[in-house]
C-alpha cells in the first residue's frame, strides 16, 4: 500500500465520513442539531483580515473607503455566474448599489461550508415529508455543516447561500446604520439606506458606506437582524452585468492553467492507459538529457489517481517533447480486457436477472403488470460520457522546505484540495493554502482530486519550486471520471382507457456517490448506502402512478464514474420521458395531454409544461419531415419543460428550435437563468447527438474532439427560455436542470417526425 | 533566436523551431489570454491573428512566425479602446466560464475584418470554435450586433 492510501486511512476525516454515512443513512443521530447553529456563520474565522482600506463586516463582507464592497464568495466560478448572483444576495440586504459589488474567493473555512450539497444526497423523494425522510434530510444537512466542506455542485449555491448571505448583508447594513446614527446623533430607526449610503432625512445628513466602514467594523456583530420580504427586493430579480465578464473578453481572467509564478516549472505526464494498471518500469535516460528537463518522476497509482510518469521542464513544450522520449512499461492489471460492448450486453442481462434494490414502491405493482389491457415494455441505454471541460485538468503547487504548501487549482471543493494537498505534501492541513482561480468549465469534473494529488506529489520532489501540471486533451478524455453507462427496463400497464395503472423502472449502473466516496476514502468504500443519483428522476417522478416501483442493480466496473452535469437525471430523464411518450402513443393520446392528466397532483409541473407547450405552438402544423417533442423533468428542486423541433435532413436529425420553461421558484438573476438554460441545452444536445465514451482492450477509444465532438455554433438551434416564478419558498438550482429534458424532447420529436423510437443514446437514426 | 512582432512590439524568442506559437506566447512571453484546449487545432481556444489572419496557435510552429506580426486577445484593443466585439461581448453577457472566449473573439474579429457585414451563414462557417458552456446563441447575437451597427453607421 502506498503512502497516500495509508495517510487517508489515518485521517480523522475518514472517521467523520463514516459517521456521516452511517448515521445519515439510517436517519438516526437525533440531537446533533447543536452542532449546527446558523448564527455562527456571521463571525469571521480566526485569521481572516480585511484588505488595506477595508473593514470586515461579518465573515462575508469587506467595505472599503473606495466604496467597493467585496463579498467573500464561498463557491467557485465555473461559468454559472455565481460570483455575481451571491454578491447580489448581500447587496440586496445591504441596500448597496450592484455596481459597487466585487468578490474574492472565500478562504477555506467551515463558516463557508455548503451544507445543502450534502443534505440533498438523502435517498428520499424531496416531497416525502415522512418522519424518516425529514430526519435524514435534517441530519445530513447538519452534518454537511459540521463536516464543513466547501464545495460547488448539485446546483445548490443559491439555495445554500440564500439565508446566510442575506443575513450577512442585513447584519452589515445594521452595523453601518448604527455607525451613521452615532455620527449623526440621531436614532438608528430614523436612518434610511439607499444605494450604498445612509441618510437621515429629517436633518439632511448623509454618509456613504465607505465613510462609515471603519467605524462600523468596530461594532459588535448584531444577531437576529430582520431580513427583507420578497416584496421589498429591489436588486434580486434584476440582471445587473456579471462582475467576471469584462475580464473574460480581454484575456486578463486568470484560469488555473494561467497561473504564472517565479521559477515555475511545467509538468506533463503519461498515465497507464488501462484503468487500475500500475507502473512496471520506465526508461528516462534519453528524456533526461533533453533541453530544459529538470526531472522525470514516477507517480504511483492511488485510490484517487492513476499510475503515471511525469516530466518536469522549464517550458511546457520541452516537457511535452521529452515525455515522448520516455519509454514506459505498465502492468495493465485485470481491466486490460475491458470492453464496453461486452459490458452493455451484461447490463442487458442484469435488467432481467440482476439483484435489485428498491428505491421507491407503492401499491401492487406485480398485480398491475400481470395482465393489463395494454402493456408497454421497453429497454433503454445511455453510454459513458466525458466532461470535456474546455480547460484540461491542471494544478499548480509549491511545497516549501519550511513545511508550507500552496496550491492553485480550478476546483469545485477547496476543502478537499486542502486535505489532499496536505496528505501529498506530508504537512498539516493548516499549513496548506488553496487558491481557486477561474475554472475553465467544471460540470462535476473539478470536484475530483486526482490532479491535485499528482501536482503536489511532483512539487514535493522539487522543494521550493512551483510546478504546474497540465494534462493534455487526451489525458483529460481518457482519464476522466465518466457519466455512468446506464441501462433501464421500463414497464407500464395501461387500462383500456389509456390511464397508467402500473409503472416499473429498473436501472443498471455504477454508483457515482459510492465511487466518489471510495476515491476520497478507500477504507470507507461500501455498498451499504443507497445512492439516490442512480435512480433520481425515476423514483421521484411528479406523475400520479398508483402502483409503482423503482429499483436499481448496482455494478462495479473498471471505468470510474463521477458527477456529470445533472448526474443521474442526465440518463434517467431520457428513460422516463421517452417512455412516457411511448405510453402516450400506446394510449393513442397527445403527449402533452397525456402528461397533463398524470400531473393532477402537481400544479407547478403542469404550469411549466403548459407554458412551454403554448410558446412552442404545440399542436400547430409543421412542415413534412419535421416533428415536435416534449419532455418534463424536475431536478435540483427546479422544474423544466422543453419542446424540441427536429427536422430530418438526409436521414439525420437537425434540431431547429428548443423552447424551455423553468420554474426555479424565484429567478434571482433572470439573465443568468436564461444563460444557464441555453448552456444546459447545448450540453444536453452534445450528449444526445454525439456523446459516447467506449473502451476496447481496457482503453478509452476517444481522445480528442475529433472522436468526441461537441456541438458547434452552426448546429445550435434557436433557444427560447421562459421563466415561471412560483415563489421564493420553491427556490431551486439552475446550473443543471436544463440538461435532463433535452435528449428525450429531441428523441420524442424524432418519433413524431418519423415514427421511429430512439431508445439508445447517442441518437443514430440511420 | 527568432524575432516576431507581438501586439505591436518586436520580441526575441529563444525556443526550438517546432515550439507551437501558443506555448511561446503562454510560457515565454507571459501572454496567457490565448488558451490551450486540444493541441491539434480542433477547438479554437488558441486563435490569434498572424498578419491579420486567424490561426490556431497550438499547431503553428515558431519557425513559421519569424518576422511576422502576431496579435493576441491582449492586443485586440487599440489605443486603450476595446474592440467593438469586446464591447458587444459585455453588452450581450456572452462568456460563461470564459475559457474559450479569447479564441472566439479573435475568430470573430478576423471574420469582421474580412467581411464587416457577414451573413448568418458566414458566421456559422467562420466560428467553428468549441464552447462547452454553449454560449453560441450569444456569440451569434454579439457578432450580429457589431455587424449590424456597422451597417447603420
Amino acid at each position: 500500500m502506498n503512502q497516500i492510501e495509508d495517510s487517508a486511512v489515518r485521517s480523522p476525516w475518514r472517521r467523520r465520513f463514516l459517521v456521516v454515512g452511517t448515521l445519515a443513512a439510517s436517519g438516526l443521530a437525533v440531537g446533533l442539531w447543536r452542532f449546527y447553529r446558523e448564527g455562527d456563520r456571521l463571525t469571521p474565522p480566526p485569521g481572516l483580515k480585511a484588505g488595506e482600506g477595508n473593514a470586515l463586516l461579518t465573515a462575508w463582507i469587506q467595505v472599503g473607503t473606495d466604496e467597493l464592497i467585496t463579498v467573500h464568495v464561498p463557491r467557485q466560478e465555473m461559468g454559472q455566474g455565481i460570483t455575481t448572483t451571491l454578491p447580489m444576495l448581500v447587496a440586496e440586504e445591504m441596500d448597496a448599489d450592484p455596481a459597487q459589488m466585487r468578490f474574492v474567493q472565500a478562504p477555506v473555512d467551515p463558516v463557508f461550508a455548503n451544507a445543502t450539497m450534502v443534505g440533498d444526497g438523502v435517498p428520499f423523494r424531496h416531497d416525502d415529508d415522512g418522519w424518516l425522510a425529514r430526519t435524514a434530510r435534517t441530519t445530513q444537512t447538519r452534518f454537511g455543516a459540521l463536516l464543513g466542506v466547501q464545495g460547488t455542485g448539485g446546483s445548490t449555491s443559491v439555495r445554500d447561500g440564500w439565508l446566510p448571505m442575506r443575513r450577512a448583508g442585513a447584519t452589515a447594513r445594521a452595523m453601518l446604520v448604527s455607525a451613521a446614527a452615532e455620527r449623526f446623533g440621531v436614532p438608528a430607526s430614523e436612518c434610511v439606506v439607499e444605494k450604498g449610503a445612509v441618510s437621515h432625512p429629517a436633518s439632511g445628513k448623509t454618509a456613504s458606506f465607505g465613510a462609515l466602514a471603519a467605524s462600523a467594523g468596530q461594532r459588535p456583530i448584531p444577531r437576529d437582524v430582520a431580513l427583507k420580504t420578497p416584496a421589498q427586493f429591489r436588486i434580486l430579480g434584476t440582471s445587473p452585468p456579471r462582475i467576471d465578464i469584462p475580464s473574460k473578453t480581454d484575456g486578463s481572467a486568470i484560469f488555473g492553467s494561467d497561473v504564472r509564478l517565479p521559477g515555475m516549472r511545467h509538468a506533463v505526464l503519461v498515465q497507464c492507459p488501462v484503468f487500475g494498471g500500475t507502473l512496471k518500469s520506465f526508461d528516462a535516460s534519453a528524456a533526461q538529457k533533453m533541453p530544459g528537463v529538470r526531472a522525470v518522476l514516477p507517480l504511483a497509482r492511488t485510490a484517487t489517481s492513476a499510475a503515471a510518469v511525469a516530466v518536469v521542464a522549464d517550458h511546457h513544450w520541452q516537457a511535452r517533447k521529452a515525455l515522448a522520449a520516455v519509454t514506459v512499461t505498465w502492468d495493465e492489471g485485470p481491466a486490460a480486457g475491458h470492453d464496453t460492448t461486452i459490458q452493455r450486453e451484461r447490463y442487458r442481462a442484469l435488467l432481467r436477472d440482476g439483484d435489485a434494490r428498491v428505491y421507491d414502491e407503492a401499491g401492487e405493482i406485480e398485480n398491475a403488470l400481470a395482465a393489463p389491457p395494454i402493456l408497454v415494455d421497453s429497454e433503454y441505454f445511455a453510454p459513458y460520457l466525458a466532461h470535456a471541460t474546455m480547460e484540461p485538468v491542471n494544478a499548480t503547487a509549491i511545497v516549501r522546505r519550511d513545511g508550507t504548501c500552496e496550491v492553485w487549482v480550478g476546483n469545485q471543493a477547496p476543502t478537499l484540495v486542502k486535505w489532499f494537498a496536505a496528505q501529498a505534501a506530508g504537512v498539516d492541513t493548516d499549513r496548506v493554502t488553496v487558491h481557486t482561480p477561474y475554472l475553465g468549465g467544471g460540470f462535476g469534473r473539478r470536484i475530483e482530486m486526482d490532479v491535485v494529488l499528482q501536482a503536489v506529489t511532483l512539487a514535493r520532489s522539487l522543494p521550493d519550486t512551483p510546478v504546474q501540471l497540465l494534462w493534455s486533451r487526451e489525458d483529460d478524455m481518457q482519464h476522466d471520471v465518466y457519466r455512468p453507462m446506464a441501462a433501464a427496463r421500463m414497464q407500464a400497464a395501461l387500462d383500456s382507457s389509456g390511464r397508467v395503472i402500473g409503472w416499473a423502472a429498473r436501472v443498471v449502473s455504477q454508483s457515482c456517490t459510492g465511487e466518489f466516496s471510495a476515491r476520497l476514502l478507500p477504507a470507507a468504500a461500501s455498498d451499504a448506502m443507497k445512492d439516490k443519483t442512480t435512480t433520481e428522476g425515476l423514483f421521484d417522478l411528479p406523475y400520479r402512478l398508483p402502483n409503482r416501483r423503482t429499483s436499481h442493480v448496482l455494478t462495479h466496473e473498471p471505468v470510474p464514474v463521477g458527477y456529470w452535469r445533472s448526474v443521474g437525471h442526465s440518463h434517467n430523464a431520457f428513460f422516463a420521458e421517452s417512455f412516457v411518450d411511448e405510453c402516450a402513443a400506446a394510449a393513442k393520446r397527445d403527449p402533452v395531454e397525456f402528461r397533463r392528466a398524470l400531473l393532477a397532483d402537481a400544479p407547478r409541473h403542469r404550469q411549466v409544461l403548459e407554458v412551454a407547450a403554448a410558446r412552442a405552438g404545440w399542436g400547430s402544423p409543421l412542415p413534412a419531415g419535421t416533428g415536435r417533442g416534449v419532455a418534463l423533468a424536475e431536478s435540483f428542486h427546479s422544474i423544466v419543460a422543453q419542446v424540441a423541433e427536429v427536422e430530418i435532413v438526409d436521414g439525420l436529425p437537425v434540431v431547429r428550435r428548443v423552447v424551455c420553461a423553468i420554474d426555479c421558484g424565484f429567478a434571482l438573476h433572470p439573465d443568468t437563468v436564461v444563460a444557464q438554460m441555453e448552456s444546459a441545452i447545448v450540453f444536453g444536445l452534445t450528449a444526445a447527438l454525439h456523446g459516447e465514451i467506449t473502451t476496447k482492450d481496457g482503453r478509452v477509444q476517444q481522445g480528442n474532439f475529433g472522436d468526441y465532438p461537441l456541438l458547434r455554433l452552426a448546429d445550435t438551434p434557436d433557444i427560447e427560455v421562459l421563466i415561471v416564478n412560483s415563489g421564493v419558498e420553491h427556490l431551486g438550482g439552475v446550473g443543471e436542470p436544463g440538461t435532463p429534458p433535452v435528449a428525450p424532447a429531441v428523441c420524442n420529436a424524432i418519433f413524431a417526425a418519423t415514427g421511429k423510437r430512439i431508445r439508445s443514446l447517442p441518437i443514430r437514426v440511420a | 533566436m527568432k524575432t516576431l512582432t507581438v501586439n505591436g512590439t518586436p520580441r526575441e524568442v529563444d525556443a526550438d523551431d517546432d515550439t507551437p506559437l501558443l506555448w511561446v506566447l503562454r510560457d515565454q512571453l507571459g501572454l496567457t489570454g490565448s488558451k490551450f484546449g486540444c493541441g491539434v487545432g480542433l477547438c479554437g481556444a488558441c486563435v490569434v491573428h498572424v498578419d491579420g489572419a486567424p490561426v490556431r496557435a497550438c499547431v503553428l510552429p515558431l519557425e513559421a512566425c519569424a518576422g511576422r506580426a502576431v496579435t493576441t486577445i491582449e492586443g485586440l484593443a487599440t489605443d486603450g479602446r476595446p474592440h467593438p466585439l469586446q464591447t458587444a461581448w459585455i453588452a450581450h453577457q456572452v462568456p460563461q466560464c470564459g475559457y474559450c472566449q479569447s479564441g472566439m473573439i479573435m475568430a470573430a474579429a478576423a471574420l469582421l475584418a474580412e467581411k464587416p457585414v457577414p451573413s448568418d451563414e458566414d458566421i456559422e462557417v467562420a466560428i467553428t470554435n468549441l464552447c462547452r458552456c454553449g454560449t453560441y446563441p450569444r456569440v451569434r447575437r454579439a457578432i450580429r450586433a457589431v455587424a449590424d451597427g456597422h451597417t447603420n453607421s
